[in-house]
């Protein structure tokens, strides 16, 4: 009997400081057994619980895309006991990963339609995934117009920095970057709340156009008005959750909204699920 | 199904025999409760009780288990590297479990051991174990368990099922691990026993049981119409989340993972938790999606009367033990909220007209 709990070795390959505030650190890991990356087979949109020894673990979106080999990346935010000792950990350290967990993004619905994606803040690392998934050579054309719609509060709290000027310069990806505010002179991207860009640059809805959400609870609090208002149909609408968890398997019992638990039924939801749904959340 | 007659000094005599083949675990009287113990040699069951103070539970699923070992020497070539802790050791018997601990196990299960995750911790532990049933002749008054989906002779989650005698036994062989149990412990050449006083027996324990819920209503009620009950706040009121109702359950799985160090080694390690405590789900920002009392109360009801029941479409979350209605030192009571649960809302007919 295979023991779910139990994390994949893995060695700390690089590690990059993200954000100006320095709270954000995206970090790279190589298996130690190669075949692990196998049985680590993902989708963008799931996420993983990062194992460290003598501390325990915190399940993180996985910011890499299954189309990237080699290795694995998360973003992790600087918050609680296991994410504090692991901005604290070295390249070239041993810890665990444990997943793949949780359900995806619904690729195969997905294909011939567009996709807009909403982010805010740290909550964009598997929208990183998902947008790389979609701009593989592979699957670029399995999709119609994709959207990024990403703000943070300043251009210094962005994710992934040099990847968003690089989209930028492609023809096949409409990027609508925004900051809360700026005093930088030579800020040439947008200025305003997500709720505000998304009213200005989302495409109008239709039955093939699908909204990827995620970002702070008052983000998505603000935008779903508006994507209510351009007529997105809350089948249309598809989130992601986050709750405490533990077993990222649903036996332990802590993450549930409702029957589902976020870990094992979730973390992705359609906004008409959620409808039916406690907001326990 | 084999039946057979067990006196005094064979069961005695037995039990003493089964002490070698199996981890046996019995009622033994501490203080003014019944708790399950091992069994040492010479060492008796106290099976003169209405029902143990905590379940079985904690014999398939102890309260604080180990499950990985691990050592934080740099020195070590594994370090900071997770190794299993060993699992079940060896068969285990439970004697004197009530139907109604056994049939929780069958609901409990249902958790660990899905299709697509299966905890082997539980798994194991549970395959190693024969259930040694004792059947309810004298039930307690909070007894509900033949309205929870059990019943005071219930079979369903045994290996062995006892109904006392004057002298002894009769002993039901439900399953191959109950055969294999009366084999190990001489009783295969037991004359056999009499099933027609065995039925009316269990008629007799059933009529005493008149305390009662009432589900039927409950799977076709709109989740989020009990959710918004007016009534969470008055069942809620007296709660001092003090978490007593979940460690009784004998079907309350929810447990916590922490890591404990020691110098250089450490474990991990799991605990029973439970959704009474505002830690449990308390977000690393400080958010918590039952950060209020009655959102908690609100929560244990709402998965055992209706999560579950709509996951499973197998009755309640609950075997009708009546453990929380005795130790809750407030005095709520599951019975009164599945009720009001089961009745809330229109009636289906109210609508009619004529």
């Amino acid at each position: 009997m295979q023991n779910p709990y139990l994390p994949y070795p893995v060695r700390i390959d690089a590690i990059v400081t993200e954000t100006e505030d320095k709270n954000l650190k995206t970090f790279k890991f190589v298996f130690l057994d190669p075949e692990d990356e196998k049985r680590f087979a993902y989708r963008s949109g799931q996420f993983a619980e990062l194992s460290v020894a003598g501390k325990g673990e915190i399940p993180i979106g996985i910011a890499s895309s299954p189309t990237e080999k080699g290795f694995i990346m998360f973003t992790v935010n600087k918050v609680g006991l296991v994410s504090s000792h692991l901005h604290a950990m070295k390249v070239g350290d041993v810890m665990g990963v444990r997943g793949p967990l949780g359900n995806w993004y619904p690729w195969e619905q997905l294909e011939g339609k567009n996709v807009v994606i909403i982010g805010g803040g740290f909550a964009f690392t598997t929208l990183r995934s998902s947008i790389v998934y979609m701009l593989d050579p592979a699957n670029r054309k399995k999709f119609g117009e994709i959207h990024v719609i990403y703000g943070a509060r300043t251009p210094g709290m962005l994710l992934y920095r040099e990847e968003l000027a690089a989209w930028e310069k492609r023809d096949d990806i409409h990027m609508h970057i925004t900051v809360d505010g700026t005093n930088d002179p030579d800020w040439k991207y947008n200025v305003g709340f997500v709720p505000t860009i998304t009213d200005k640059k989302a495409p109008a809805a239709d039955d093939n156009t699908y909204a990827i959400i995620c970002g702070p609870p008052i983000m998505i609090k603000f935008t779903q008005p508006v994507l209510d208002q351009r007529g997105y149909r809350h089948d249309n609408i598809i989130m992601s959750l986050e709750n405490r968890m533990k077993c990222g398997i649903g036996m332990c019992g802590r993450c549930n909204v409702g029957k589902d638990f976020v870990c094992k039924d979730g973390p992705v939801f359609t906004l008409a699920q959620l409808n039916t749904m406690p907001k326990e959340y | 199904m084999k039946m057979i007659k067990l006196n005094q000094t064979a069961w005695e005599q037995g039990i003493e025999k089964l002490k070698a083949a199996y981890g046996l675990f019995a009622p033994v009287k501490t203080g003014a409760a019944h708790e399950f113990k091992p069994l040492g040699p010479g060492q008796a069951a106290n099976l003169n009780f209405q029902n143990t103070r905590l379940s079985a539970k904690g014999l398939i699923y102890p309260q604080t288990q180990v499950m990985f070992h691990y050592s934080l020497n740099p020195d070590q070539a594994d370090h900071h590297r997770l190794h299993e802790a060993p699992m079940a050791d060896g068969p285990k018997a439970v004697i004197g479990i009530r139907p109604c601990d056994a049939d929780a196990f069958l609901l409990v299960r249902r958790n660990f051991d899905t299709p697509q995750y299966k905890d082997p911790y539980w798994i194991k532990a549970y395959e190693a174990t024969t259930l040694v049933g004792l059947a309810c002749t004298a039930p307690c008054a909070t007894c509900f368990c033949t309205t929870a989906g059990s019943g005071p002779f219930s079979e369903t989650g045994l290996d062995v099922l006892l109904v006392p005698e004057t002298d002894g036994y009769t002993a039901k062989l439900i399953s191959p691990k109950g055969e294999a149990l009366a084999t190990a412990a001489g009783w295969d050449k037991a004359p056999a026993g009499d099933a027609s006083p065995i039925a009316e027996r269990e008629a007799a324990a059933k009529a005493q049981i008149t305390s009662a819920v009432a589900t039927d209503q409950l799977k076709a009620k709109a989740t989020l119409d009990l959710y918004d009950a007016p009534f969470w706040d008055d069942v809620a009121f007296a709660c001092i989340n003090c978490g007593t109702c979940t460690y009784l359950c004998p079907t309350c799985w929810c447990f916590d993972i922490q890591d404990e160090t020691s110098g250089k080694a450490g474990v991990r390690l799991r605990n029973w938790d439970s959704c009474m405590y505002p830690l449990f789900s308390l977000h690393g920002s400080g958010h918590n999606p039952r950060g209020l009392k009655v959102q908690r109360v609100r929560q244990r009801f709402m998965h055992k009367l209706k999560y579950y029941v709509d996951k499973y479409d197998d009755g309640i979350q609950c075997v009708g033990c009546g453990r929380c209605v005795q130790h809750c030192p407030v005095n709520i009571d599951i019975r009164k909220v599945c009720n009001l649960m089961n009745a809330h809302g229109p009636a289906p007919e109210a609508c009619k007209i004529g």
